[in-house]
């Protein structure tokens, strides 16, 4: 009886010994993007490198938010890995509800991730998150449009150039509009845009007190400037296009130019989705001559939350899909021009790579967006198109709506710059800012 | 003697009932109305108990309450007139004599059987998309401009779409109302020269009063709380925030604890102020 | 002459009440249908009706992409689980209000009814903080129980309504006939109140199948149902309306089919005494 029981205790001791390396089930919690999908797919790989099964939460964007972020403030210890943005990783670094990725192997090569990306996904230095892909973003225009409009497009434009292209492209008869932009409400999306674009004219969210700065002449500029755009040479309804909706039509070819993520220079130049596929120029986002450009900065980077059980075996798998292997794997499963973009300098120095036509612009727009100085005044925030605090989801969401409504025609650029000032001066006197 | 005896009995089986439905309501609701006092944001850290009524002052104070709920009693209305009226109209029709009875009315409650998710998802991007929905290439076809549903129209489109959920469920109740009613009274009527409205008017839908309260009472209390439809389609944007999506943006968006649930607390107070209105509507009616 | 009238009558009626059926049916039609279409057949400009080259490719990929069949355990589990647990409590309770109505009875009833006036959203951290300490995360239990409190007062009302109807004075001449209160149930009352637990059960099952809050925010992968399957077809990059309509399709199938065949029994029970 003795003799059984510890033979039993001494094989449970031995099985705990051998947890360390044994294999363990990871759920992962995910947005719903092709690169995303395609990781999904290439998961048998690690299971195979490290016996690791993993358990997939594949949601939609504003899903996957509400559910990470509830988990993470309730330490509901759901999810081993979490996919998270560049606006998540300093908040909750900084809290201390993340696992610092400091001990990485060194085959790993941290040092290879993109100086902005490690910036922006670090607190104090240390990286809380790893990208799995980044992006800024640039002007996307059509040469062929161009061309027969006599024009030339330059590498780095100004918004007044811009604008005289939308204007020469625009053919409203034909259903070519001249520039579209974003204009659906959210804090990822018109806000991610306009705040971009309003650094390129000196604007900015706070000044270094807090005090929100909507009712300065440099947001009233950018914000009719915007209109004026969308109004005569943007497409009709574009108060509800986002990133897909703007897609769909200058992949249909009637947009002339489209100012948007670095991402969807794969989509736009893929033959088998996009009627314009072969007539596509790229251009850094325009500036107004004051220093910063109108480009953002992102990242899709995977973080393991503070408490997980399973640290070791989500490092593992951090390193894995973030690698230089990763990318190869892919490179072979289905071409260099569907690797993950953004997240390292090696893929940039591959030969193979640069021969991808977007891959140059890229890189350049990713250097020129600096997180910690985002426009010409100084901030107290970290971001280039968001303000790093909790509460700026919220009340940008809030805002984007009195934008898009403007766009929409239901008020005027005025009415829209005050009810934000208010409602943001609200939030951050409750929020304690003040 | 039997009486008192199966009165207990009575108790005791109506007991369980009530205990969880007690434990149910208590706890979260005394938690939620504990956390409305608190200064609670966990994003920031911040968890002190407690700032009195400043939470409820500054729920009610935003400028986003009152028009919020006025969408939702808008919305709640709007819902509540289509698929009432469409409901009565309906029922009569499928009352009639009509070949295939059974396949139509197979075809009518379909939509009841949909998760909200996704005939939010279906609606939005098959229909009301204003490049590729089916309203679209309608629209073209008869050589007009696309409208843009959800940011021209979105509290319409929303209406429109969980109408179009309920639809059924009014009809089959009003249905089965519309069948219980003799029809050698409707008969003496059409004898005695009464014209189809005024038999409609006068007949049919006072005998019809007592379901039509019923739908209305069932109705309201799921569509005070519709969350998916909005959550999908406009994420609150164009005017289409009601008390319930306020709430959660209090709460999830802007991870404001205490002010969320402040609001949810008042949510809670509101929806039984409209539910005790109705509810004395048909607990009269419950005693006949 | 009357039965001319009667007849073009008819026609009309039949007429009406089948361009309505299938208008209001279209939605599901067409979504039926661009589950079976290629992705840029799907988005066609005219749209295509039936001449399309059929395709159960989305179907697969959306196989491929998510393990529908456990999605769909997870919910038949749930739906079925809080319909069971929820009859077992509600059955008993009405019984006796309907039975043995006291001074309170009403507003018991009317009480029941306005516990479900809490927004879910409102109250989220609290359920999920109470779910993380009981440690019931992501389980089948939860879900259960939580499910079936949601629908419960429903549940109680129906029922309640429904028994209201079988006449007392039955009951009363078993009991003078001697029976006791256990055979009064068995042998005289449940016949009579089968007809009404049944469309009560199937009201549930539907309420339980689509809800779409609670199912979403306390499960991860364990007990996620259809409709976190759901979540993850929405809006990504590119085309993507055929898979949407095959992961819809998929998700809405088996309910729509239980929903047709058990209709009758459904609509027998659907009054909440609304008939009298």
């Amino acid at each position: 009886m003795t003799c059984t029981l510890r033979a039993l205790l001494g094989a449970t001791a031995l099985s705990a010994i051998g947890g360390i390396a044994a294999a363990e089930t990871l759920t992962i919690a995910t947005v719903n993007n092709g690169d995303m999908i395609r990781m999904q797919g290439l998961t048998e790989d690690f299971t195979a490198k490290t016996g690791h099964e993993v358990e997939w939460v594949t949601l939609e964007e504003n899903v996957l938010r509400q559910r990470v972020t509830t988990d993470i403030s309730t330490k509901g210890g759901q999810f081993d890995i979490m996919t998270i943005g560049m606006y998540e990783t300093p908040i909750w670094g900084a809290q201390d509800w993340l696992v610092p990725l400091d001990d990485l192997s060194a085959e790993y090569d941290v040092d290879d991730i993109l100086p902005a990306m490690r910036g922006g996904l670090s607190v104090d230095g240390t990286l809380y998150a790893a990208p799995f892909y980044g992006e800024s973003s640039m002007v996307m225009y059509r040469t062929d449009l161009m061309e027969a409009a006599g024009m030339e497009m330059p590498e780095a434009p100004t918004w007044d150039e811009i604008k005289a292209a939308a204007e020469a492209m625009t053919d409203k008869d034909n259903e070519v509009y001249g520039i579209c932009l974003r204009g659906k409400a959210g804090w990822g999306e018109n806000m991610a845009f306009l705040t971009a674009m309003s650094n390129s004219f000196g604007a900015r969210w706070f000044d270094e007190d807090w005090n929100p700065q909507f009712d300065s002449e440099a947001w009233k500029t950018t914000l009719d400037f915007y209109l004026d755009l969308m109004n005569n040479y943007g497409p009709p309804g574009a108060a509800n296009n986002g990133f897909n909706e703007n897609l769909a039509l200058f992949q249909q070819g009637k947009c002339g130019m489209w100012i948007d993520a670095t991402v969807a220079a794969s989509f736009v130049t893929n033959p088998n989705d996009s009627t314009v596929a072969d007539q596509v120029g790229f251009a850094l986002a325009p500036d107004t001559g004051k220093g910063p450009r109108g480009n953002w900065l992102w990242a899709w980077a995977l973080a393991i939350p503070a408490g997980s059980q399973k640290v070791d075996a989500a490092k593992e798998f951090i390193e894995w899909a973030t690698s230089k292997e990763y990318i190869e794997l892919v490179a072979e499963n289905e071409g260099w021009a569907n690797v993950p973009p953004g997240a390292r300098t090696s893929l940039y120095e591959n030969p193979e790579y640069q021969k991808v036509p977007f891959a140059k612009m890229t890189l350049d727009s990713i250097n020129s967006a600096n997180p910690t100085q985002p426009t010409v005044d100084p901030v107290p925030y970290v971001g280039v198109q968001f303000a790093a605090i909790p509460e700026f989801a919220g009340f940008a969401t809030q805002v984007g709506q009195e934008f898009s409504a403007a766009l929409a025609g239901q008020q005027s650029a005025d009415d829209a710059l005050a009810k934000a000032q208010d409602l943001v001066n609200e939030e951050m006197e409750a929020a304690g800012y003040k | 003697m039997a009486t008192q005896h199966s009165r207990a009995a009575a108790r005791l089986m109506n007991a369980p009932a009530v205990f969880v439905l007690l434990v149910w309501m208590l706890i979260p609701l005394c938690m939620t109305i504990y956390f409305s006092f608190m200064d609670y944001r966990p994003l920031r850290g911040v968890a002190d108990c407690c700032v009195g009524f400043e939470n409820y002052e500054r729920f009610v104070t935003s400028s986003s309450f009152l028009s919020s709920v006025g969408t939702t009693l808008l919305m709640v209305g709007g819902i509540l007139a289509i698929t009432v009226i469409g409901g009565v109209l309906l029922a009569l029709l499928l009352d009639q004599p009509i070949w295939g009875q059974g396949i139509v009315r197979i075809l009518v409650i379909a939509p009841f059987f949909v998760m909200p998710t996704v005939s939010a998802l279906v609606w939005k991007n098959m229909f009301m998309n204003p490049v590729n929905g089916l309203f679209a290439y309608l629209w073209k076809f008869f050589g007009a401009t696309p409208i843009d549903w959800l940011s021209e129209l979105p509290l319409f489109s929303i209406i429109w779409i969980v109408s179009w959920q309920w639809l059924p469920f009014a009809t089959l109740i009003l249905l089965t109302a519309v069948q219980s009613l003799s029809s050698e009274q409707l008969e003496a009527a059409e004898m005695d020269g009464a014209s189809a409205l005024s038999r409609f008017y006068y007949i049919i839908l006072p005998h019809l009063g007592r379901a039509i309260t019923v739908v209305i009472l069932i109705q309201t209390i799921f569509l005070l709380s519709i969350f998916a439809e909005i959550f999908v389609t406009t994420n609150g944007a164009f005017g289409t925030r009601t008390l319930t999506y306020l709430v959660y943006q209090r709460v999830l968006e802007s991870q404001n604890i205490g002010l969320g649930s402040a609001g949810g607390i008042l949510a809670v107070i509101l929806a039984n102020i409209v539910a005790i209105f109705l509810m004395r509507i048909v607990g009269k009616n419950l005693d006949n | 002459m009357a039965r001319a009238v009667t007849t073009q009558r008819k026609i009309v009626a039949t007429a009406a009440a089948w361009i309505i059926g299938l208008a209001i049916f279209f939605p599901i039609l067409w979504t039926v249908l661009t589950s079976f279409k290629t992705e840029a057949q799907a988005i066609a400009d005219p749209p295509v009706w039936f001449g399309f080259d059929w395709t159960l490719e989305n179907y697969s990929v959306v196989q491929e992409r998510s393990n529908y069949f456990r999605f769909l355990m997870n919910s038949v589990i749930i739906a079925v689980g809080s319909t069971v647990l929820g009859l077992l409590i509600a059955i008993p309770s009405a019984w006796s209000m309907a039975f043995v109505p006291g001074k309170r009875t009403k507003d018991v009833l009317m009480w029941m009814l306005s516990t479900k006036m809490l927004p879910a959203v409102g109250v989220l951290f609290p359920i999920v903080l109470i779910a993380r300490f009981l440690d019931l995360y992501d389980t089948h239990i939860l879900l259960i129980v939580v499910l079936m409190l949601m629908n419960l007062p429903i549940i109680i009302w129906m029922l309640y309504t429904y028994f209201k109807e079988i006449p007392v004075d039955i009951l009363e001449a078993a009991r003078m006939d001697g029976a006791s209160l256990r055979s009064e149930i068995i042998y005289v009352l449940t016949p009579m109140a089968l007809p009404g637990i049944a469309s009560t059960m199937l009201l549930n099952i539907i309420l339980a199948w689509n809800e779409a809050f609670w199912t979403l925010n306390l499960t991860t992968t364990k007990a996620a149902p259809l409709t976190a399957f759901i979540a993850s077809y929405s809006s990504p990059e590119g085309l993507f309306y055929a898979k949407l309509s095959a992961a819809s399709t998929m998700a809405i199938a088996p309910i729509l089919i239980m929903g047709w065949f058990s209709q009758k029994q459904l609509v027998r029970g659907l009054t909440f005494g609304a008939v009298k």
